[in-house]
């Protein structure tokens, strides 16, 4: 194997006479980059593009009319009803949550500190099922709280309630975990100078606080969005698989795979697919917006301040 | 508006940040809170702006007590050592803020506005950089702009935290002259935090000497540099040489030199008689052959003659470190040379002297 030459200059001279145009000092030599290139792109073609395009090519298999009758099912259509409507509890209510939460934790000190923020952790480090279970336990009719409920004809369990329940249990660090280091390298300066010039405390916090962090926000909540119209596993524990009732997408792409209806399963599946690639679009052109070459310059000199 | 703090104290967990502090500052002042890191002086400026509440007394504007009114009422205008720009907004939004905020009733039109920002940004020298954002703009702008902003809500009472503090030493000079002849035109209640004796002592009519969370001394600058009350006022106010020695019949003996007194200041420790002397490097006179008991030996070690005064750095005979300052006239004549043994004389009645 031909190694180059240790010195510096004799390289640069051996690049010249090629007539290869002079590389800065801390460029990676040609092969590395191309090799690590192509790592990067074999990973993305068989973990993503790959599966993205079977997916579509599956649900389109028996053709066009077959894929729209899949989704226009009553069945199909209630899941979809039921999932748009889950996300659209889950993800203002995530929302509230995360800002309450960053708030204080950035702003204030207090004792429990500390375990306010382990404890904002544990929807990520418990297993999705076990949440689910949780919920079963604690709200299904045969637990007391959930006898009670039940006396008083108040569904939870195997019903919307439990489903949104649920989605809102998984969902709940997304937007307070983005928020938190944002708020904390932004600092209560600006707060305070708002303040002092008179302005009140929700005029403070949607001309000064808001506007700093809402790209921060809107990310976390295309995240939350994501796994609340996506989660499988907490949803399947409490839904009981009401067809038309209680199943969202995925638990109706999963009933679908099971009797064999391959091509409706993957056109339902197919919606969640466009969902993910819609959501990761937004959030490319929303960034775009946002970050313009002087916030970027101005978010380092706040990470460099604090 | 005049301000005053009655027995203002406040403790951060143990550490007491400010010490039952007593001050009135009054309408169209501008006084400078001079101290070290720590010694409370940003807090005292808080509590001032109610942006901290103090754990006991009153802050009274003008005559009235203000404990109870809140921040956004107590008209004051703060300006923060790392300017608190609205990082999202232009340098015109930035000055509009306070007037935007207004109750409805109160808001003026936004050809006004527009208007009296444009007012603001050419008193500050930098209308043509309204649509600029923070990010854009130096930190002498940037403070100007802050400033401006906080001009903006029509203060009764101007509070500065180190203002200058971030930036180089000769922006904080032009900004620095620049703020006191704005001070002199638009006459506001103005308090200004430092811990750079020289601006202190520049731009304000008094200045405060804090330090460990009370006031050493309130005075004119002449006054503080003058007459400083105590020896850490004399310390923090420009360089000085420390000396042990003891004081008898009058007289403070520094080794086996005797200088005569006539200090006021002059107190010994009621047993031993020893003493502290103080003396700034420009009190102490080099001369070539001794004088009776008037001066003492010392050897030059080193010799810095860039700037308007020669700074020479010598060892006195008991081994400690004494700075002089001369003038180049007199350097000249003296044919100074490292190593050289020569005599410093105190030039005495500037002399400072503290028990020990």
């Amino acid at each position: 194997m031909e190694q180059p030459p240790a010195g510096g200059l004799t390289f640069a001279m051996a690049s010249q006479s090629e007539g290869a145009p002079k590389r800065p000092g801390t460029a990676d030599p040609p092969w590395v980059r191309r090799t690590l290139i192509a790592i990067m792109l074999v990973f993305l073609l068989l973990f993503l593009f790959l599966p993205v395009i079977a997916v579509f090519a599956e649900a389109l298999k028996n053709g066009i009319a077959a894929y729209i009758a899949a989704i226009v099912d009553p069945e199909a259509l209630a899941a979809i009803r039921l999932t748009l409507m889950t996300a659209a509890i889950a993800v203002p209510l995530n929302v509230t949550f995360g800002v309450a939460a960053s708030w204080a934790i950035a702003r204030f000190d207090f004792p429990g500190k500390q375990l306010l923020l382990t404890l904002i952790d544990i929807p990520f480090s418990v297993s999705p099922v076990i949440a689910g279970m949780l919920f079963v336990l604690l709200l299904g009719v045969r637990a007391p709280l959930g006898g009670w409920l039940a006396d008083h004809n108040i569904r939870i369990i195997f019903a919307e309630p439990g489903i949104v329940l649920a989605t809102i249990f998984v969902t709940f660090p997304l937007a307070a975990r983005e928020l938190i280091p944002i708020m904390q390298a932004v600092g209560s300066e600006e707060e305070e100078a708002a303040v002092v010039l008179g302005a009140g405390g929700w005029q403070m916090f949607f001309r000064v606080t808001l506007p700093n962090v809402k790209w921060g926000l809107l990310y976390g909540m295309v995240l939350c969005n994501a796994r609340a119209m996506g989660e499988f596993g907490a949803v399947s524990v409490v839904s009981g698989h009401i067809r038309g009732h209680t199943n969202t997408m995925p638990l109706y792409v999963e009933i679908l795979y099971n009797d064999y209806q391959f091509a409706a399963a993957f056109a339902v599946s197919s919606l969640l697919t466009l969902l993910a690639i819609a959501t990761l679009i937004a959030k490319y052109f929303l960034e775009r917006r946002a970050v313009p070459v002087k916030r970027e310059q101005d978010d380092m000199a706040a990470k460099i301040a604090a | 508006m005049s301000i005053e703090l009655r027995n203002i104290s406040k403790k951060f967990g143990d550490f007491v940040a400010v010490d039952n502090i007593n001050l009135h500052i009054e309408t169209g002042e501008l006084v400078a809170l001079l101290g070290l890191s720590g010694s409370g002086k940003t807090t005292l400026l808080r509590i001032i702006a109610g942006l901290e509440t103090p754990d006991a007394g009153e802050v009274l504007f003008h005559g009235e007590d203000a404990s109870a009114v809140s921040v956004r009422q107590r008209k004051v205008g703060f300006v923060f050592q790392h300017y608190a720009l609205f990082r999202h907004m232009t340098v015109f939004e930035n000055v509009a803020f306070g007037l935007r905020v207004l109750p409805r009733r109160a808001r003026p039109a936004e050809d006004v506005i527009e208007r009296r920002v444009h007012e603001l940004l050419k008193l500050v020298q930098l209308d043509f950089l309204a649509d600029r954002y923070p990010s854009q703009l130096s930190g002498g702008q940037r403070q100007r702009v802050a400033l401006a902003r906080t001009l903006a809500v029509e203060p009764k009472v101007l509070l500065l935290d180190e203002p200058f503090g971030a930036l180089d030493a000769k922006v904080r000079q032009e900004l620095r002259r620049w703020l006191r002849r704005l001070h002199d035109e638009i006459k506001i209640t103005s308090v200004f935090v430092t811990h750079d004796q020289e601006e202190a002592l520049e731009l304000a009519n008094r200045v405060v000497v804090m330090n460990q969370g009370r006031i050493e001394q309130i005075g004119t600058a002449e006054e503080v540099y003058h007459h400083p009350a105590n020896a850490f006022v004399y310390n923090f106010l420009g360089n000085v040489n420390l000396f042990h020695g003891r004081i008898e019949n009058g007289r403070v003996f520094l080794g086996d030199t005797a200088v005569e007194l006539d200090n006021t200041h002059a107190h010994a420790h009621p047993e031993t008689g020893k003493a502290v002397l103080y003396v700034r490097p420009h009190l102490l006179e080099i001369v070539l052959r001794p004088n009776g008991k008037q001066t003492f030996p010392a050897t030059v070690k080193s010799i810095n003659p860039a700037g308007p005064q020669v700074k020479v750095e010598l060892v006195a005979e008991w081994g400690d470190m004494v700075q002089v300052e001369i003038s180049h006239d007199r350097y000249h004549t003296l044919h100074l040379e490292t190593g050289a043994h020569v005599f410093l004389k105190p030039k005495e009645q500037k002399l400072f002297v503290y028990q020990i």
